[in-house]
């Protein structure tokens, strides 16, 4: 997901890792993936679906605030 | 069997006009935990090399290379971490094609230039993060 790796390059913190669910099944099956994209940050916080650039950021923090 | 088609090749050619700096692709495979899909990625990732001077590809061995791939923190097999002038912590698992591919060709344009296409806000707010952040994306190829 674009968004993803942009935030991973414009900060030290954040990492992105892409995952091929169907070349990954039992990964898949750990985070329940149902759907595509899904997105898991910080195994806390996780939604499907494309999202805007704002909601996105808001997931990362409430991911931060969770920890 | 080449994995991209030769209107692929020209879409990328294109993309990679943008780019501004050396990118390393650094692949993960083991032959014997995935020996088909390895090659595969190997191949892709050697194909989109070839498309640009700038991008350099070097090939890991879990196996084999365990400090390296320590450091990397890459846990299965195929991989790609994209790098940049540092380490942005932008990994693939799994073969990249499809709707995917179109990501890692984002993510290669990206670690190049080192210039994020966010809105000034994001990046503002991810400059005050404090903790460690691990987005991972399940995706499919199409």
């Amino acid at each position: 997901m674009r968004l993803a790796q942009h935030m991973a390059v414009a900060s030290e913190r954040v990492r992105s890792t892409t995952i091929e669910a169907t070349e990954f099944p039992e990964l898949s099956r750990a985070y329940q993936v149902m759907g595509v994209p899904k997105i898991v940050i910080n195994d806390r916080v996780q939604f499907e679906g494309a999202v805007p650039e704002k909601d996105f950021l808001g997931a990362v923090l409430q991911a931060v605030r969770a920890a | 069997m080449s994995m991209m088609t030769e209107r692929d090749r020209a879409a990328v050619r294109q993309e990679f006009e943008k780019l501004a700096g050396p990118v390393r692709l650094v692949v993960f495979s083991q032959e014997l935990l995935a020996g088909d899909l390895c090659r595969q990625n190997e191949a892709l990732v050697r194909e989109v090399a070839e498309l640009s001077d700038q991008i350099s590809v070097e090939v890991l061995n879990p196996a084999i290379d365990r400090e390296r791939v320590a450091v990397y923190g890459v846990e299965q097999v195929p991989a790609i971490v994209v790098e940049g002038a540092r380490d942005y912590g932008i990994r693939f698992y799994g073969v990249p094609t499809g709707y995917e591919f179109g990501n890692l060709i984002d993510s290669i344009v990206v670690a190049s230039t080192g210039q994020p296409a966010l809105a000034e806000e994001t990046l503002a707010t991810l400059r005050t993060l404090t903790a460690d952040v691990d987005i991972k994306v399940f995706s499919t190829p199409t």
